[in-house]
């Protein structure tokens, strides 16, 4: 009786393997949710890929009625000229600069791939009114502000066939696989320093940078 | 039994004073033994804090508190009201796209609270209906599907601690120590326990076509913000999760569903998911070309960098929490590895001359916060605290100094060094780094 249970539990155990096993391998054995038909994901699918403009729509848009557009919904935040209002972002400048003590990554100084450019304005932008720009639209702005960044020539017209093929100046500066880990410290337990060359190189007091209002609660604390 | 008597007619603190002085002023000749009795014609002493003598009852232990569902779902107890996340105003254009940090200063253990976590957004927090929120899952699939909220809970679910963080996280100490304060220097990361799917599951109920490489990520904020994920980390250990710290996620975490993607940079954690697709190559979005990639001196950048490397803080003593005079302290801290487990934390109090290892407190959990102290007697002079985690792997957490050598100090992300907080002797604690 003993060892009937054992293989009874055995078998069950291998049943239930054997179920998770097929239900792992063939897809659709929950059969949950409904199947996204062609239309849905026409709907949803509004991915570019960057490299070579996969997934572009139809549509056109030109610098001029980019500049038009620009006007009334970017420059507000991003400048007349890109040039960045506040801490809203520049789009425009900073060539030349990576190496700088102070660099300025742009669309023109940074930016690897322009149909990315299509694809966050289309999916992020304006800010507050997010992703209601129509395609046309969205392609004119994008020659506006490579236009603005000297990439493009004032006649330059954007479309899924022309945007692939502006070359960004900082395209082959990326590495796109991780080096790390690139530190080698070794876990030095006992005078590991010299203590005269302990020195303090930076610190924050008196530097007047931390914020003292920043909550909810502290808005009501006195300044 | 007879009902006790209703004793609030003699407990009010306020009750006109004069029964109660007397009361008290009597009691004391009679001595420590009787206060808080009843003996005085059953007129018990109003408690004044500033006597120490024993027992001596606050007001909160002669009244009878709030009843049940008061709170119904609770709060924090009004004295901790400064335990809040903050931003730092002059860092972002606006509070939309931007950032709130965790207060590390004030949390005692490996698990952040849901309201405390930190916040990344890149078009604000979205309030979405979950009724009307779905998952689309197509491209290089066998079966392209729409699942909603009912759906996707129906499938096995599986629980675990994680910790997130935003590469961003020390950004502003590349070029120098800037902002004094643990919160600001180190609060962009927490960790909670998530509940939801494998996304291996998700797939492999789709089919995957063996042409795919890589997954893009979508979620349903203004953003749409997006990322791409190589396949391989997708069936490793990411999880579609719904659930945070037991409850259903905050709607600044993702409500009602994101993606958790162990050990990574938090912004590809997707948040408010509502689209995967599968593809051969990546995507290059603008969250990872202009935005999350790391400039080097030479001008070059290095893109998907996704692991968050071994990092660890001591959280005590920290410039929010400073030294009250001489004497024995636990120094505590946090270690935590995009690799897996934390393996070690070492800890100096002399600037890195002398390390001894601290104790970690289970459970040491992979891809998780891990919490470590030391005993510290201090002897009221300067001291230079820091400490230093080993993963498992026995990558060890480097200096800035040492990061800066190779990364120089515009790279923005992944600063993971070593935190030095310079102790004075008036107990007074400063972020510093070292040469």
């Amino acid at each position: 009786m003993f060892s009937s249970r054992k293989i009874s539990l055995a078998a069950c155990a291998l049943l239930v393997a054997a179920g998770s096993l097929a239900r792992a391998a063939e897809p659709g054995s929950f059969g949950y949710g409904k199947p996204a038909t062609p239309a849905q994901i026409a709907g949803w699918d509004i991915d570019v890929r960057g490299e070579d403009g996969a997934g572009l729509p139809a549509g056109k848009g030109t610098v001029d009625r980019g500049a038009e557009v620009y006007a009334e919904q970017c420059a507000a935040c991003h400048g007349t000229f890109g040039e960045g209002e506040g801490r809203f972002p520049k789009l425009v400048g900073g060539v030349g600069s990576l190496r700088d003590e102070r660099p300025e990554p742009t669309v023109g100084s940074y930016w690897p791939f322009a149909p990315t450019l299509w694809d966050y304005i289309n999916r992020a932008m304006p800010m507050p009114t997010p992703h209601t720009l129509s395609s046309d639209d969205v392609y004119a702005l994008t020659a506006y502000i490579l236009h603005l960044n000297d990439l493009v020539p004032p006649e330059f017209v954007a479309d899924r066939n022309s945007l692939p093929k502006v070359k960004m100046r900082n395209r082959d500066s990326f590495i796109w696989t991780d080096p790390r880990p690139d530190t080698t410290a070794k876990p030095c337990m006992n005078a590991c320093v010299n203590a005269a060359d302990v020195r303090i190189s930076s610190t924050a007091e008196g530097r007047n940078l931390t914020p003292r209002t920043t909550g909810p609660l502290d808005t009501m604390q006195p300044k | 039994m007879r009902p006790k008597q209703p004793r609030s007619n003699v407990i009010l603190p306020d009750a006109g004073g004069s029964p109660a002085r007397i009361g008290r002023r009597s009691l004391l000749g009679f001595g420590a033994a009787l206060t808080g009795s009843l003996a005085l014609g059953g007129r018990p002493a109003i408690a004044d804090p500033s006597q120490e003598s024993p027992p001596a009852d606050a007001p909160w232990s002669q009244s009878m508190g709030a009843g049940v569902v008061d709170r119904p779902y609770g709060r924090p107890a009004d004295s901790e009201a400064s335990v809040i996340r903050r931003n730092v105003p002059w860092l972002t254009a606006s509070t939309e796209s931007s950032v709130s940090f965790s207060p590390l200063q004030d949390l005692h253990g490996i698990i952040t609270p849901n309201g405390l976590f930190f916040e990344r957004h890149h078009a604000g927090r979205p309030d979405i209906d979950p009724a009307q929120h779905k998952l689309m899952i197509h491209g290089l699939i066998e079966r392209p599907l729409l699942l909603t909220m009912k759906d996707i809970l129906r499938f096995p679910s599986t629980s675990r601690i994680h910790f997130i963080e935003c590469p961003a996280n020390g950004g502003m100490n590349w070029r120098a120590a800037q902002l004094n304060s643990l919160q600001f220097s180190h609060g962009m990361v927490s960790c909670a326990e998530w509940t939801g799917v494998k996304l291996s599951t998700l797939l492999e109920e789709t089919g995957i076509k063996k042409e795919a490489k890589w997954a893009m990520v979508e979620g349903a904020d203004g953003a749409h913000m997006n990322r791409s994920i190589p396949l391989d980390k997708c069936l490793d250990d990411c999880l579609v999760v719904y659930a945070q710290n037991g409850e259903a996620l905050r709607p600044e975490q993702g409500y009602p569903l994101r993606l958790v993607v162990p050990g990574w940079e938090g912004n590809v954690n997707i948040k408010w998911l509502r689209r995967i697709k599968l593809g051969e190559k990546p995507w290059h979005t603008r969250e990872e070309t202009s935005k999350y990639t790391d400039l080097m001196p030479d001008g070059t950048s290095r893109g998907f960098t996704w692991l968050m490397d071994a990092k660890s803080v001591v959280t005590f003593p920290c410039p929010e929490k400073p030294l009250d005079g001489p004497g024995l302290y636990e120094i505590r801290g946090l270690a935590w590895a995009g690799t897996g487990k934390v393996k070690r934390v070492d800890v100096s109090v002399d600037g890195g001359i002398n390390w001894q290892t601290a104790r970690l407190h289970e459970p040491v959990l992979s891809k998780a916060l891990t919490k470590f102290t030391l005993p510290w007697r201090w002897d009221g002079s300067p001291a230079l605290v820091a400490s230093r985690v080993i993963d498992e792997a026995g990558y060890v957490q480097p200096t800035i100094a040492e990061l800066r050598k190779r990364r120089g100090s515009n790279s923005i992300y992944h600063n993971n060094s070593i935190q030095t907080w310079q102790v004075k002797p008036d107990g007074s604690v400063f972020n510093v780094q070292l040469a």
